[in-house]
């Protein structure tokens, strides 16, 4: 057996889902290693979402398993949940709490209790806008909200979906950048996203989920 | 620096709940008014002699406290689940049943104790026996927590179904039934100048297994139904 470079940070070994009596995905296995910017691609509805919340153990699979440094996500679950960020379709963003509350409540969930959440929000263009309440912030900036949260991470895997929906083309390229400064560092994402990313082109690996079975209309 | 605390975990939920909830003032009236509506429209039925009011006042009052509970709770983790805040706290290093118990004691903060506190006036239109009214409270005080840690379990199984709100009433008003028998029970026996004591005490032990239960069992449904 050859051994790879590095131990991979999360596998998974032939998950099967199947959704609606449909089968989204069979017997997919895959390895991300530290250093991997992964995007998950397909058309709508091919099993990209459902994949993340496996991923994430947020959902089980039909069957097969996930990995998190060989051991199973659901028995290692405080481990991998202190190495994990994910970032689901849903910001996770209450429209009653002003940006700042938002991340405040974000970032000491995830147990980082004296983060400069200024500077934090200033990095996602949010000056000026702290204290509105996120209901009446635009789409946009509602997001911006929830991906604030990867510029002050230590965990290692970063699951995003869809992270650049409603995001302006700076914004793109800065976050583009943070998945390549992460992936450097020795983490890894997982992404999915319908937009062509320019920065990490050569870096990027892709998986691609496409429909197995057409069900009649 | 990073660091996982439980006492933080439990507070940060705490106080982002009561923050959010008294900014929407609704939800701490809507729930008091269904409650002062339900026990005012029994006299308005029954009609007012102070005999039969008297007789029936321990059991309208907890009827109604059950039934303004339940319609309360429903609403517990069903924001959370609309905008991924729910997936958000099931993913963080934290226990998801400490997490859940905040959000609870959040909830019986705002919905459960100005109930307890409008309760006496509530008693008097009832012309509830004047030895009872400490049974009521105490009563009241040592029983809604429970109503909203069992409560919570069956919300908690039902956060993903669109029209949860029936089949939660079937799920867990049973459940409640032997709160309402030992909580009118301590009253009733208070207003006949008896020792409540004992149901008091069997009040408080199911109170406390449930403290015990509720929160691993909420998180529990909470992993199944977003599944």
């Amino acid at each position: 057996m050859t051994q790879p470079m590095t131990k991979p940070l999360l596998q998974a070994k032939a998950l099967t889902c199947i959704r609606e009596e449909r089968i989204l995905f069979d017997e997919l296995s895959f390895d991300v290693h530290p250093g991997d910017i992964l995007q998950i691609e397909g058309p709508n509805g091919a099993g990209k979402t459902s994949l993340l919340r496996i991923l994430a153990g947020l959902s089980r699979p039909y069957s097969g398993s996930v990995f998190y440094q060989n051991q199973l996500i659901e028995e290692a679950r405080d481990e991998y949940h202190q190495a994990l960020l994910y970032l689901g379709h849903l910001p996770g963003v209450k429209s009653e709490l002003s940006a700042e509350e938002n991340l405040n409540f974000n970032l000491k969930l995830a147990g980082y209790h004296d983060a400069p959440q200024r500077e934090i929000l200033a990095k996602v263009n949010l000056t000026g806008f702290e204290e509105h309440p996120a209901g009446h912030l635009s789409a946009g900036q509602h997001r911006r909200i929830a991906l604030a949260r990867l510029w002050h991470s230590e965990a290692k895997i970063w699951i995003v979906d869809e992270p650049l929906t409603a995001i302006d083309k700076r914004g793109v390229a800065e976050l583009e950048q943070l998945f390549l400064d992460h992936a450097d560092r020795g983490g890894c994402v997982i992404l999915t996203t319908h937009q062509d990313l320019q920065l990490v082109g050569n870096r990027l690996k892709k998986l691609t989920l496409s429909y197995q079975f057409h069900p009649e209309a | 620096m990073r660091q996982v605390s439980y006492f933080h975990a439990f507070s940060i939920v705490l106080k982002r709940d009561l923050q959010i909830a008294f900014r929407h003032r609704g939800d701490i009236f809507n729930p008091l008014m269904f409650f002062v509506m339900v026990v005012t429209l029994f006299p308005l039925g029954i009609g007012p002699e102070p005999n039969t009011l008297t007789r029936i006042a321990p059991g309208i009052i907890w009827v109604a406290a059950l039934l303004s509970a339940m319609l309360s709770l429903e609403r517990l983790f069903k924001s959370d689940f609309a905008d991924g805040s729910l997936e958000q706290m099931m993913l963080s290093p934290q226990p998801l049943a400490l997490l859940a118990l905040a959000k609870v004691l959040a909830h019986w903060l705002v919905t459960g104790l100005p109930l307890i506190l409008i309760a006496p006036l509530l008693a008097v239109m009832l012309h509830l026996d004047s030895g009872a009214y400490g049974a009521l409270m105490a009563t009241l005080l040592v029983g809604t927590p429970t109503l909203s840690l069992i409560g919570a379990i069956g919300v908690a199984l039902t956060v993903g179904l669109p029209k949860g709100g029936v089949l939660l009433s079937l799920l867990i008003l049973p459940l409640y039934i032997p709160v309402l028998i030992f909580a009118t029970g301590a009253i009733d026996a208070a207003s006949m100048n008896l020792n409540f004591g004992g149901h008091l005490a069997i009040l408080a032990a199911i109170l406390i297994g449930a403290l015990v239960v509720a929160p691993v069992a909420i998180s529990a449904s909470l992993r199944v139904s977003t599944n």
